[in-house]
């Protein structure tokens, strides 16, 4: 079904019209939590990208060439979460030995991916949806793009909102989840221009 | 004492603690599967067996499990369970569970099922741990019927697929879609708030 969509059509697809947090829900924990400042959004935005990209392509070698040949794409679940706390893990460590100044500004985010619903629900779309290998790397980097765009405006719009009255019982998650709501509204406005299922 | 233990466990986890709208914990999924009433409460079951079991076993493992991998054990066990309820839903309810799609697997990162292994069962004995899941789980599953059944009536004039509104009802084509679910969630979350914070304002 979905063979025969070239991988660029995925990539503006999963940025705009199939934008994973607005449409799809996932990442929405770490979305809330950490859009109150745009300099931390970008912080956690440009990890999330990284480790999209990377893990999406790692689980689709492992589904396709260890679970399937083996049979056991029921374990696909524990597989899948065990590659990327590894993968997160392992960059952490590199990173902190490699560069100080990217460890305080991106290595704080990396153990809060770990439990991103994205990074899971991105891996699990993918062999749902049977995607080649090159669809897969830019599907991850697409959703990353995607999630790192709506968590930073979430936070540009947050921080002008903070002189602002919001009643009480809003302030803070409904206030956030209303603004989501009226973001999902604004991308919808792309859902005509291509569309992959 | 343990009966008022139970007792307190079950209040905090549905009232005032309610994981999604005191700490707007696990709602990727509260959003994503409640436009229709029947994968919600499919989903609701699911959590639940979910939270309880892997709340008891890390419970019963608590003493062995050392402190620096504890995360690593908890996601091991959790992702186990879901398992479990994958393969039951493929095997006989395989309709459900191509609409419910990745979001079956995505109750293993669900925040309040590691919130709850992490923050009771660690500390708690196996059985009050059970319980407490159960509860956590009730008091996630009521909110997010509550919203399944808004959305599913102003989205398609129907609840569990059965016609309820008459001809002249025109569907809300926008609460199937996502920012439907954003603004009910916020509302749930506006009008429950403000209940609390008026209780606390009369003590």
């Amino acid at each position: 079904m979905t063979q025969g969509i070239a991988f660029y059509a995925i990539f503006f697809a999963a940025i705009f019209t199939n934008n994973i947090l607005l449409t799809n829900y996932l990442g929405m924990c770490s979305f809330l939590a950490v859009s109150k400042e745009v300099k931390t959004a970008q912080g956690l935005g440009m990890a999330v990208i990284f480790v999209l990209a990377i893990t999406s392509v790692l689980n689709w070698l492992a589904y396709h060439y260890i679970l399937v040949p083996l049979n056991l794409t029921f374990l696909r679940f524990i597989v899948f979460i065990i590659i990327i706390a590894a993968f997160v893990q392992l960059i952490e460590m590199i990173i902190e030995r490699i560069s100080e100044k990217l460890y305080t500004s991106l290595g704080i985010f990396l153990p809060l991916i770990t439990v991103n619903c994205a990074i899971l629900g991105v891996s699990l779309f993918m062999v749902i949806r049977n995607y080649t290998f090159l669809n897969s790397f830019f599907y991850g980097l697409g959703s990353g793009i995607g999630w790192a765009l709506a968590i930073i405006s979430m936070a540009g719009i947050r921080e002008k909102m903070k002189k602002s009255r919001v009643p009480k019982g809003l302030a803070g998650a409904g206030m956030a989840l209303i603004i989501a709501g009226i973001m999902a509204l604004a991308f919808m406005g792309f859902s005509g221009m291509l569309n992959i299922t | 004492m343990e009966k008022f233990k139970i007792k307190r466990v079950f209040s905090d986890d549905i009232g005032r603690n309610n994981p999604v709208f005191a700490q707007v914990l696990g709602i990727c999924s509260t959003l994503a599967v409640t436009n229709v009433l029947k994968n919600t409460v499919v989903m609701c079951v699911g959590l639940i067996f979910t939270t309880s079991l892997s709340n008891f076993t890390v419970s019963l493992m608590r003493n062995y499990i050392p402190a620096r991998v504890r995360m690593m054990v908890e996601t091991l066990i959790i992702a186990s369970y879901v398992i479990i309820v994958d393969i039951v839903l493929k095997a006989y309810f395989p309709d459900i569970s191509r609409q419910l799609g990745p979001y079956v697997g995505l109750i293993i990162t669900n925040c309040i099922i590691m919130g709850r292994t992490e923050a009771f069962a660690l500390s708690n004995p196996p059985g009050l741990s059970f319980l407490d899941g159960i509860a956590s789980g009730f008091g996630y599953s009521y909110v997010l019927l509550i919203i399944a059944v808004v959305r599913e009536i102003l989205g398609s004039g129907t609840i569990w697929g059965i016609r309820i509104v008459g001809d002249w009802w025109t569907n809300w084509s926008i609460m199937v879609m996502a920012p439907g679910a954003f603004f009910v969630l916020a509302l749930f979350i506006w009008v429950v708030k403000g209940q609390i914070s008026e209780e606390g304002e009369k003590k």
